[in-house]
């Protein structure tokens, strides 16, 4: 006999016989009624209207019954709510039941009845349970105070609850514990500011003892509560990963990540030179290696996982290549991943198998599978120099196949290794163009037709090829059109006497027929290009370009730590930032590696030197400036190769100060068309010199040649007086005071390091916390003896802007870690925004023009200088020495107007007027920038320029 | 933290049953889990995870089942999907077999284990011999007032009860060595690994201490002790019996054993090895009329040894009719719904060699679909051997009670997973 019978009274009146049969006063009939309840209620049935009848039965001594009755209390109570009430007293009762069991069923159950009306009926029954001799009581409150706060914080907060679930931290039971801290982590969650996990070493070490203890499950808690903690120093940090380790031999996968997420994130913190962080390194890859055995879910978990840990640190798994070799049962999730880490592993010396590999699954059948191991040759070619050939070889081999999506796919990457290496492997453009009738995907036309624009002086009859294309030019997409229009031009440059007609059709079609903004804006700049100057069109149009590189898919180094700290989590698997996609958690703070320690670490200048994909640290700058050579030269529409890792920086916004203010500049320099030639020309100040410092813009440029040469740089630029920073009462004696200078391009944090203690102080170093700027210190501090009693010593610190960036709140915020042989000391500075103010910031006088213009209003910034007895030509000459140039300066009625222009350390360009009326002491001052934040800094430095 | 409900869906995505643990995420969102599935399964981009506004589905399939986990956060992933496969091992030492008919059948235990399970999201009790000592299918035959929380539940030892009594103390243990070989297409060996595990059957009384030593080359190193051969283990999992500090520090693998059948651990071993059944095949396609296979087998293992069982699966075209097999020993059979010739010999002893050929038919007409080239797969059993060379040197029962146990071992080599021969 099953319990399936249950689901088969479908009779009319069914309510009314059932509601008869609860009242019934036989056990074993209301006991059968109420599980016919459960099992309409299973099937989605409603029977809410039994409430009262179901919660009659609930004063029973069956076991069964009660939970049965629990079970329809949890489904409807909210939505009877003035009835759940009745069951209240129950509850409380249930509570003081003899049998643990009952209690603990029963505190259970009444936080999963999400009432406000009686949860405070229930304050009474938690608290004692909270307190109950039962373990299994205990550790079943504990979990419904995390309940409870759900539906009501400041009911919680009041009566206590927090604070008994802190002291259960301490309880003598390891799955208390456990519940304990998965509690107060979810709480801590929700609320990032209530400062609930105060963790101390004291708390951890309690921690570590439960976690040898307790189930699997509360292992994980602890984990991951750990893994938010930061340790004081590197021995902590070394102790905590020493407890943690065993965990790596953990049977559960989740126990073995969540391990690794600690051991990933702590890890950070201890020196390179240590013998232990190599020991850890290599405890690390066995357990990563096993999870490929575990089922295939987490496995594809692992391997997201694993995607991650290669870029942060790619010696961990450098030798396990063979294990991501795709397995022919593997779900197609599990492949992908796989061929993605695979190429990330890809080095000269297994690059060899790596491709035989590859070859192989280009010949299997799933197609998305076999696109991305064409793709992933392409991928090692511009990887792996020294294979290129190798690669290319087979990719010839695999267009012979002539299967449609593999050979488009070819064509694709074969685009992106011409890039990489250009002028090597134009041989092989023969077979490519045999294939051209056979690309229907945008993406590969647009690839072929790149290939034919860019070497059309070597393909005899690229004039036919490309016209065969442009005959149904409305109907291509606007990939495939930009690309026909550039390649079109290129070709015109190329052989103008041919193909004179040509591109006069493609300007048409491209500027008269088509309604789409982005590629008419394209056609009328190369129209003008080459109607005013076809000199500067060709050293436009067929510059050289930047050179592509296998960095381009890597995660932006910030969300990448961020991740790291999320190893295990959704956000690990996506890859996004949990701000992304949870709701609510947008003000949260975002997580991030403990700032790395160790004084060996500031001056090995640590990751360079290493090959590797991941350590070449900025890998945003130069994607950005990827793009930047991709726009202006009009090259691929999505340049296929950069876009993955421009975006994740888009993603994080605002976050990213450097990404938005570039973005924006040049966002403006394309769509503005009439600047669009001055534009072009400016912005190779950002560029490679390949472009050669715009010769075609004239006119005014002479005389800001004059005007620059005349005032040099006479005076440097303001240094304000010294403060006190770090105070010696709240760093164990020793005070800090400084200030920021630029001197000849270089920027310096000026320290004067007092010892106000009574012993001597050694060993210091300095660290950054990511800043608006990324300003960090560009080599070790320098105190090489130590500081006695009563001592000053000045140091001279230069600083870098290459380190890591965070918008900072004010943007001028700096916050400094200071370590010496007592201790580690934070506190925070501002610096003036002139440091940032770099010495080429003079804008020529037409971009300035067309780039005021282009900025809109809403940018603007006005601000009163007051109380200023300069006149206009001291003003400028003072405000130069510290890089604020003037570029024009026009007098109208007596009132004299100063042009200037400012360009920050990170492309941003400030621009200026400031407008001076004789005799009047007050200037007025307005401010045009791209990232409008910056306004008020700016305004603050000519404050105290002028005024110093 | 992890799952916001769980939920268990039929083939057809209607739900079976299910558990709203901390009420964040509407029920009714289930509703688009298999709208997106079906869509996903038509692109062709399956992927465990998935998403609907701000409601994420982990989600696994078992049987004629979808297990979901529905949440809204960041939540541990690995944890809820190690969860479900938990759920899963429970289901089934309750009901056997985890199947539509079981869980309509036991709606009111599964109701039960999904509460003791699981708490607002956070797994708690999941050991199913534990949970069987107070959560049972004869739940009307338990009056409340017998029915107690086990110790056990919240004990440091939550895997063993107390009181346990057997007449005879035994424990047998089985050490499983899989081997997985890669062989590409021109016969050299792409990769090779063994996974080894060590079963248990505990059938022992009390509350014993066990300790098992093993031949395991770091743990001779520690104590200096270097005779005999010794084997070099690159990962080992531990059940959670076993102390892990302990195995940290000193290499002992110390635990108190859960009664009955366990997995006390799992080992990796990177070695060469050779495939110990070689496969040489020729498959010669004749488009339009006919295709011929060749298979030839060679046991590469002692003389002294057997392989048992062995089961050699050959991929043939799907539009393959009217088989004709000839082979020197064992016998063939055509399975068309897998479009696979299994040739399955008995006992194959080390050092022999055998043959297989078949003959299929073709049709006329061009089959134009795309098909994979499965590999040929192997597999066989050999007894009393490990490739690796493992062994058990002692396991150590000590009880307060003092008596005699005596230790059972037994060894065993299996097939594990692939096996590429490819062929033109």
């Amino acid at each position: 006999m099953t319990d399936s019978k249950y689901f088969t009274t479908t009779k009319k009146g069914e309510i009314f016989e059932l509601k008869a049969e609860l009242n019934s006063d036989k056990k074993e009939k209301k006991k059968e009624a109420v599980k016919k309840v459960i099992a309409s209620m299973t099937v989605g049935k409603d029977v809410s209207a039994l409430f009262p009848d179901v919660v009659n039965c609930m004063q029973t001594d069956n076991l069964e019954l009660k939970k049965l009755v629990y079970l329809y209390l949890m489904n409807y109570a909210k939505s009877q709510p003035d009835m759940a009430i009745m069951a209240v007293n129950t509850f409380v009762k249930d509570c003081e039941d003899l049998n643990p069991l009952i209690r603990a069923l029963a505190v259970r159950t009444m936080g999963c009845i999400r009432v406000d009306k009686i949860t405070e009926y229930l304050c009474e029954p938690l608290r004692k349970c909270l307190k109950d001799e039962d373990p299994y009581v205990r550790k079943t409150a504990a979990v419904c105070v995390a309940k409870l706060h759900d539906i009501n914080a400041q009911l919680v907060e009041d009566q206590g609850f927090l604070d008994t679930l802190k002291d259960l931290i301490s309880d003598s039971n390891p799955m208390v514990v456990a519940n304990a801290v998965a509690a107060l982590s979810e709480i801590a969650e929700s609320h990032p500011n209530s400062n609930l996990l105060d963790l101390n070493p004291q708390t951890i070490n309690k921690l570590l003892t439960a976690l040898n203890e307790c189930t699997e499950w509360g292992q994980i808690f602890i984990l991951d509560c750990l893994a938010s903690y930061l340790p004081r120093d590197d021995r902590e940090s070394q102790s905590i990963c020493e407890r943690v380790t065993p965990r790596l031999s953990h049977a559960n996968s989740a126990v073995v990540l969540s391990a690794v997420k600690v051991l990933m994130k702590f890890m950070e913190m201890l020196p390179k030179d240590l013998d232990y962080y190599g020991t850890l390194l290599k405890k690390l890859a066995p357990p990563l290696v096993t999870l490929l055995s575990a089922e295939p879910e987490l496995q594809y978990v692992a391997l997201r996982n694993i995607n991650l840990i290669v870029q942060k640190r790619p010696e961990i798994l450098k030798h396990e290549m063979k294990v991501f070799f795709v397995k022919y049962n593997d779900p197609i999730y599990v492949k992908l991943e796989k061929l993605d880490i695979m190429i990330r592993l890809a080095s000269q010396a297994n690059i060899a198998q790596v491709l035989a590999e590859l070859k192989e699954y280009a010949t299997e059948v799933d197609v998305d599978f076999v696109r991305k191991a064409v793709r992933a040759i392409g991928r090692c070619a511009i990887k792996v120099e020294q294979s290129a050939e190798r690669c290319v070889s087979t990719l010839l081999d695999l267009i012979q196949t002539k299967v449609n999506y593999v050979v488009q796919e070819a064509i694709v990457v074969i685009k992106d290794i011409f890039r990489k290496y250009p002028n090597k492997y134009e041989s092989v453009i023969a077979t490519l163009c045999e294939n051209l009738d056979s690309l229907d995907e945008p993406e590969a036309r647009a690839a072929m037709i790149w290939i034919v624009g860019e070497y059309a002086e070597r393909i005899d009859n690229a004039d036919e090829l490309l016209e065969s294309f442009l005959e149904g030019f409305h109907d291509e997409s606007t990939q495939v059109q930009l690309q026909l229009l550039t390649a079109i031009v290129k070709l015109f440059l190329k052989k103008p006497t041919e193909t004179q007609e040509l591109v006069q059709q493609v300007l048409s079609l491209a500027t008269q027929d088509s309604d789409n903004p982005d590629l008419r804006d394209r056609g009328y700049i190369y129209w003008r290009l080459l109607s005013t100057d076809p000199v500067a069109a060709k050293e436009v149009v067929l510059a050289e370009k930047p050179l592509i590189s296998e960095e381009t898919d890597l995660i932006e180094p910030t969300l990448l730590e961020e991740l790291i700290c999320h190893i295990g989590t959704l956000a690990s698997v996506y890859h996004k930032p949990p701000s992304a996609f949870v709701e609510g958690s947008r003000g949260v703070q975002h997580k991030r590696l403990p700032p790395r320690a160790g004084s060996g670490e500031s001056t090995e200048s640590p990751d360079v030197g290493q090959s590797g994909p991941s350590e070449a640290p900025p890998a945003v700058i130069p994607s950005q400036g990827d793009l930047l050579g991709d726009l202006l030269n009009l090259d691929l529409a999505p340049p296929t190769a950069t876009v993955p890792s421009v975006q994740p920086s888009m993603q994080m916004g605002a976050m990213d100060l450097l990404g938005g203010g570039l973005d924006s500049l040049l966002g403006g320099d394309i769509g503005g068309s009439p600047s669009m030639g001055a534009g072009l020309g400016a912005a190779p100040a950002a560029m490679p010199a390949s472009l050669g410092g715009a010769p075609a813009v004239g006119g005014g440029l002479g005389d800001l040649f004059d005007l620059g040469g005349g005032v040099g740089m006479p005076t440097g630029s303001y240094v304000a007086p010294k403060t006190v920073w770090l105070l010696a009462m709240k760093a164990k004696g020793l005070e800090i005071s400084g200030t920021f200078a630029r001197r000849g391009g270089i920027i310096q944090m000026d320290l004067s390091l007092t010892n106000k203690a009574m012993s001597v102080m050694t060993d210091f170093a300095i660290q950054f916390n990511r800043n608006s700027f990324g300003l960090a210190p560009a080599g070790p501090l320098q105190v090489l003896t130590p500081l006695s009693p009563n001592q000053t010593i000045d140091v001279s610190l230069p600083l870098s802007t290459s380190g890591p960036v965070m918008k900072m709140e004010p943007l001028n915020n700096l916050q400094v870690a200071v370590k010496n042989n007592i201790d580690v000391f934070y506190f925070s500075c501002q610096y003036p925004l002139s440091l940032l103010f770099v010495e080429d910031g003079k804008m020529d006088r037409q971009v300035f023009l067309a780039t005021w213009k282009d900025i809109p209003n809403d940018n603007e910034a006005q601000f009163q200088i007051k109380d200023i007895h300069l006149n206009s030509d001291v003003a400028s000459n003072k405000l130069q020495g510290s890089n604020i140039f003037t570029i024009a300066k026009r007098t109208v009625e007596g009132q004299d107007m100063l042009y200037q222009s400012v360009k920050l350390t990170n492309g941003i360009w400030v621009l200026a007027e400031m407008r001076i009326q004789t005799g009047n002491p007050n200037y007025t001052l307005s401010i045009k920038c791209r990232a409008p934040e910056v306004c008020p800094f700016v305004y603050q430095c000519y404050e105290l320029v002028l005024k110093n | 933290m992890s799952a916001s409900a769980v939920f268990v869906l039929d083939l057809k995505g209607k739900v079976l049953i299910c558990r709203n643990y901390k009420g964040d995420v509407d029920m009714s969102e289930i509703d688009h889990f298999f709208t997106l599935l079906v869509q996903q399964e038509e692109e062709g981009l399956l992927c465990p995870v998935m998403s609907h506004g701000n409601v994420h589905f982990l989600w696994i399939k078992h049987s004629n089942l979808y297990l979901v986990a529905t949440t809204n956060k960041n939540s541990n992933a690995s944890l809820v999907y190690a969860f479900l496969y938990k759920l899963v091992e429970v289901f089934t030492e309750y009901f056997k077999e985890l199947e539509e008919e079981s869980i309509q059948d036991n709606f009111v235990v599964v109701y039960e284990l999904l509460d003791e399970l699981m708490d607002f999201g956070f797994p708690q009790t999941t050991d199913s011999k534990i949970l069987q000592e107070y959560i049972t299918q004869q739940g009307n035959k338990l009056e409340v007032a017998k029915t107690k929380v086990p110790t056990t539940v919240t004990n440091a030892v939550s895997w063993r009860s107390e009181g346990i009594r057997y007449k005879k103390n035994e424990v047998f243990i089985d050490v499983i060595e899989s081997i997985n070989v890669l062989v590409n297409a021109n016969g050299s060996v792409m990769s090779s690994d063994i996974v080894g595990s060590i079963k248990l059957k505990t059938m022992l009384s009390g509350m014993p201490e066990l300790r098992l030593g093993l031949n395991d080359r770091m743990l001779f190193a520690l104590t200096g002790r270097d005779k005999g051969k010794a084997v070099t283990m690159e990962d080992v999992k531990f059940h959670q019996c076993v102390r892990l500090s302990r195995f940290e520090s000193d290499r002992t693998i110390s635990f108190i054993p859960p009664d009955g059948e366990s997995e006390l651990m799992s080992y990796r071993i990177n070695t060469h090895v050779k495939p110990l059944i070689w496969i040489e095949s020729v498959i010669e396609k004749f488009s339009h009329s006919r295709v011929e296979i060749m298979v030839k087998a060679k046991g590469q293992f002692k003389k002294q040894s057997v392989a048992n069982n062995v089961e050699i699966r050959v991929p043939v075209p799907s539009d393959a009719d009217s088989p004709k097999f000839k082979t020197s020993t064992g016998h063939a059979k055509y399975v068309p719904e897998k479009n696979l010739v299994v040739w399955s010999i008995k006992s194959f002893p080390g050092g022999k060699e055998f043959l297989m050929r078949a003959h299929f038919g073709l049709p006329s007409v061009e089959n134009h679909e795309m098909e994979g080239r499965p590999p040929i797969t192997v597999k066989f059993e050999i007894p009393y051997f490990t490739v690796s060379g493992i062994q058990v040197r002692y396991m150590k029962i000590i009880e307060k009670s003092g008596y005699q146990a005596l230790p059972w071992v037994r060894y065993i080599t299996q097939s594990g997973g692939e096996r590429r021969f490819l062929n033109g």
